[in-house]
């Protein structure tokens, strides 16, 4: 599908423009806050309808890139973007959770609403360009500047230790990122270009592979985040504005599984195949430690936090066992855990809005009081446990298929944590909705408003429609998954082949 | 030696130095008072030198081989005359609050900025030293320019004493790299030394010269001074210390390693990367606990320089490139942050206090934006220009197969985007202090450029690289 219009640029760059916009308005009241927020609104509204556009027109039989664009830039780095099966859905993920921040945020944010707008519009374009962009310095461009909104937002409209944990987020990711930006300068002296398409079916030599897939490990670990390097990401959540919360679980962690599945295994095959079991070793410890983590934790959004951590242990089991069950079910994973986290930490925001705590101990029994809420907490949880039915199960399922091919022990540990996670969410809702109301401070509470159904209500219809019909998502993933599976196959059968040829 | 000196080519340097004399006369004559006057003509003499810069063209030397004007040493040239005009053009207000500007400031900076066209045109060690000593005997003066500030002479005192130690050991280098190589030309020095076998007294009189040259760019371990001179001189004194002399030293000290040691490059390589690792640490960690804004910006001064030395460590085309690339966007950096420090300015005195930063972002929204996008800029967080600038010698340092330069140097620049950040946190996230002073015109239009030039330099960036890639070709 081609059109006289650049229309991947369009959507990338439409919330910049609203960015721009709120800031050319004058004046610092409450007209011009009202006015920034709609201008907001309706920027991240017309960037989710002009990809579901995309999403329409998406043909999901290539594996090849679509809606290409490819202008020159900078000399042999060009301004490459297109879509395939696997940026598309993340590209459909951020543009639909960003109206609900937008919303989340609308009366929760009360100073320096239009920095915040800013902030946010100028983030949604930054995530937008990682998953779009086809030239590695390009999409080392968006990945990295999209630290400077999210430090400001954690750091202006965080909570009491927001200093430290801006300061955390921004310096790990940084010393993170820069080391796969070496990488990216070696790969441009070794293979001559930065074009992504381009570098998937370029063989680089072996030894190389090994030294550019630790460098962009380092980058997608501390992204995902992965044990050892997991630690920023507690604090960070927890200081950051709810909204902030969902775009760091729902958005910026999916970068790092993007990364894998996009740059370390088709362009590094031999390395990814070797360390492989380094990365089910770092999985399988991260689901079950921070699943007990989750389990002592007193603070309703450092449980899910640590929760999140668990998750994305089954996104880089299922991603690398390289099989097609296990990378369909990375990426369904990925999507599913940015719906449910996302709507999870949403329902903090409810609540935290309301008391201003985020103590577990300070609720208890809000079923009475709040039954709409009652609801939709339980299907996130229950999302979250992973239950059959939701679209949490499908991912898991997917992943733990593929990881039982590969390698039983991963897969019986790793199922271990899904009995884990059951107990922390299940306990956590208990301790929240059920139980007698006794606190005086919550006795008048009120259930959600219409803003915070109309926000909630997508969400709660996506888990479940992806529990019962995961079939969107998969057939749009599909082709392309099966090329990557198909060229790494290849290319470990052409190294075997080399090796053979050596012996004598 | 029969040949002609051609003025010509050293028409710019000619405006320069005959417009400063000129004007220092203007400013005997008429009075005291003329010193508004004779800044504004300075920096239109600036303007002028620059046009002539711009529009030449080719290679031509001169003065028997010892001057020398190609694409390299134009496109430095104008960057140096752009850092001097704009550092000028910003001290306006200032003299005028702090009583009155004195006309040998301008005629100085004009005689300084002619020692620099020198220096980055000298082809020959006599007339490096000579344009070298035209620039240092000028910023001494300047440093110490307020006489009644203690701080300021003590500025002037330190960097004339360190600065004259640095001379001799640069003399005493040249004096051992003549001694053993018979000539003073830099072409002849370069067909005298033998990549094999280097001798190790040529070896130790470059050792000293680029001793010297550490000292002028304020590379570590010579960069005692820097702090010291850039807190105690006046502050649009110390915009200008940190624009115009680093660029016209590290272009020298890149002439004269790459044209004239072209043999031992492994050698100076080797000096090249301590200095290059050794300054980007001590400006990483030492300006992590700065309270004085201007002496935080001469650590980060220091750290930068370590980075544009990468580029020069990398010995080759592409790092040479870099190491221009590095400084132009580091010009249009620092410009903007010392327009923001000089319009830190409150109830009629200046501050340096970076608390005094504290809350900027709800008294003056767009000053603590632009300043924030700098410092972003600063610690080189893509998309914004400073990005750019540590690619390009991050990339020739890969290229030349420097990795753990490179490694050291991305993890450093981690430590170094700590206190960057610091300043950006009390500008944000801090309770509100006092206003400022409405910012003067002059200080917010090159806050206002140098602001859109690094968040806007991702759109368009390929001139500048295409430009420094030609200028760096001249070298080789």
């Amino acid at each position: 599908m081609s059109y006289s219009w650049p229309i991947l640029s369009t959507v990338t760059f439409l919330p910049l423009l609203g960015a721009l916009l709120i800031l050319l308005l004058r004046g610092g009241d409450q007209s011009a806050f009202r006015n920034a927020r709609f201008i907001a609104l309706w920027a991240t509204l017309i960037t989710f309808a002009l990809s579901l556009i995309l999403w329409r027109d998406f043909d999901p039989l290539t594996a090849q890139f679509q809606f290409v664009e490819l202008r020159p830039w900078l000399g042999p780095i060009s301004f490459h973007m297109g879509v395939d099966g696997i940026s598309m859905p993340f590209v459909l993920l951020t543009t639909f959770l960003m109206p609900l921040c937008i919303l989340a945020s609308w009366i929760a944010i009360t100073e320096r609403v239009k920095e915040y707008m800013i902030a946010f519009l100028v983030l949604e374009t930054l995530m937008l360009g990682v998953f779009t962009s086809l030239d590695l310095v390009l999409f080392y461009l968006f990945f990295e500047g999209g630290l400077i909104p999210m430090f400001l937002i954690i750091g202006v409209w965080g909570g009491a230790r927001r200093v430290y944990a801006s300061f955390k987020f921004f310096l790990y990711t940084l010393a993170g990122s820069l080391l796969m930006l070496l990488a990216i300068m070696a790969i441009y002296w070794e293979a001559g270009t930065t074009d992504i398409p381009v570098l998937l079916t370029y063989g680089f030599p072996a030894e190389m592979q090994t030294w550019l897939w630790f460098a962009f490990l380092a980058s997608f670990a501390v992204k995902l985040p992965m044990w050892p390097v997991h630690t920023w990401l507690p604090d960070a959540h927890v200081e950051a504005p709810t909204a902030g919360s969902v775009i760091l679980a729902a958005i910026l962690l999916k970068m790092g599984g993007y990364g894998f599945l996009r740059f370390s295994i088709p362009m590094f095959p031999l390395a990814s195949a070797e360390f492989a079991p380094l990365i089910f070793a770092l999985s399988v410890v991260a689901i079950i430690y921070t699943s007990l983590v989750a389990l002592a934790q007193e603070d309703v959004k450092k449980l899910i936090a640590y929760s999140s951590i668990a998750h994305m242990g089954f996104v880089t089991i299922g991603v690398f066992t390289l099989t097609m069950q296990g990378l369909q079910g990375g990426i369904f994973q990925m999507l599913s855990h940015g719906i449910v986290s996302a709507a999870l930490f949403l329902c903090v925001g409810v609540i935290y809005d309301r008391m201003h705590t985020r103590e577990i101990a300070a609720y208890g029994g809000l079923a009475d009081r709040m039954p709409i809420y009652a609801f939709c907490f339980m299907v996130f949880t229950l999302a979250n446990v992973g239950l059959p039915g939701t679209s949490g199960f499908v991912g898991e399922f997917l992943a733990l298929t593929g990881a039982f091919r590969v390698n039983t022990w991963v897969a019986f540990l790793a199922t271990t944590g899904m009995i884990l996670s059951a107990a922390y969410a299940l306990w956590l809702y208990r301790r929240i909705i059920f139980g007698k109301l006794e606190k005086a401070s919550l006795r008048y509470i009120g259930d959600l408003t219409w803003r915070e159904i109309a926000v909630m209500t997508p969400l709660v219809v996506l888990t479940i429609l992806f529990g019962f019909y995961p079939a969107p998502i998969l057939d749009v993933s599909a082709t392309s998954v099966e090329a990557l599976i198909k060229s790494f196959n290849a290319s470990l059968a052409a190294a075997e082949q080399a090796r053979l040829a050596l012996v004598p | 030696m029969a040949q002609a000196a051609n003025f010509a080519i050293a028409l710019p340097e000619m405006i320069l130095a005959c417009g400063a004399m000129a004007l220092l006369m203007l400013g005997v004559f008429t009075g005291k008072s003329r010193g508004e006057l004779v800044l504004w003509l300075a920096v239109l003499l600036l303007a002028i030198a620059g046009f002539f810069v711009v529009t030449g063209s080719g290679t031509a030397t001169t003065f028997s081989d010892s001057f020398i004007v190609d694409p390299f040493a134009r496109l430095l040239k104008l960057l140096t005359l752009i850092g001097a005009a704009v550092a000028l053009l910003m001290s306006t207000d200032y003299w005028r609050e702090e009583g009155g500007l004195k006309f040998e400031y301008p005629v100085l900076v004009l005689f300084a900025a002619s020692g620099m066209m020198m220096m980055i045109s000298a082809n020959d060690l006599i007339a490096l030293y000579v344009g070298l000593e035209l620039q240092s005997l000028s910023l001494y003066v300047v440093a110490a320019f307020k006489r009644d500030s203690a701080r300021s002479a003590e500025a002037g005192l330190k960097y004339f004493v360190l600065g004259a130690l640095s001379s001799g050991m640069l003399l005493y280098g040249a004096s051992l790299v003549y001694g053993f190589t018979g000539s003073t030309s830099f072409a002849a020095i370069a067909a005298a030394v033998q990549p094999s076998g280097a001798n190790l007294g040529l070896i130790f009189g470059l050792v000293f010269l680029m001793a010297g040259f550490a000292f002028k760019i304020s590379a570590v371990p010579f960069h005692m001074w820097t702090p010291d001179v850039y807190e105690g001189a006046p502050t649009p004194v110390t915009a200008f210390f940190a624009a115009a002399p680093k660029l016209a030293a590290m272009a020298l000290t890149v002439r004269v390693l790459v044209t004239a040691f072209p043999a031992v490059t492994v050698e100076w390589r080797q000096i090249v990367v301590f200095l290059a690792i050794a300054s980007m640490a001590l400006g990483a960690f030492a300006a992590i606990g700065q309270t004085n804004i201007k002496r935080l910006m001469a650590y980060s001064s220091i750290g930068h320089m370590g980075y544009a030395l990468i580029g020069l460590a990398a010995g080759s085309p592409e790092g040479v490139a870099g190491v221009i690339i590095y400084l132009a966007i580091y010009l249009a950096m620092t410009l903007g942050t010392f327009a923001c420090i000089l319009a830190m300015r409150r109830g009629g005195r200046m501050t340096e206090d970076i608390d005094s930063l504290s809350g900027l972002s709800r008294t003056n929204p767009a000053m603590a934006f632009l300043l924030a996008m700098l410092l972003f800029s600063l610690a080189g967080i893509p998309p914004l220009a400073g990005f750019f600038a540590k690619f390009y010698v991050f990339l020739a340092a890969i290229h030349a197969g420097l990795y753990a330069l490179a490694v050291i140097g991305v993890l450093l620049s981690v430590v170094g985007a700590y206190y960057y950040l610091r300043i950006v946190k009390i500008m944000y996230f801090d309770a509100p202090a006092e206003r400022f002073e409405p910012m003067p015109a002059t200080l917010a239009t090159v806050l206002g450029i140098s602001g859109v030039f690094v968040l806007f330099y991702f759109a368009y960036p390929a001139p500048l690289v295409e430009v420094a890639g030609f200028a760096a070709k001249s070298l080789f």
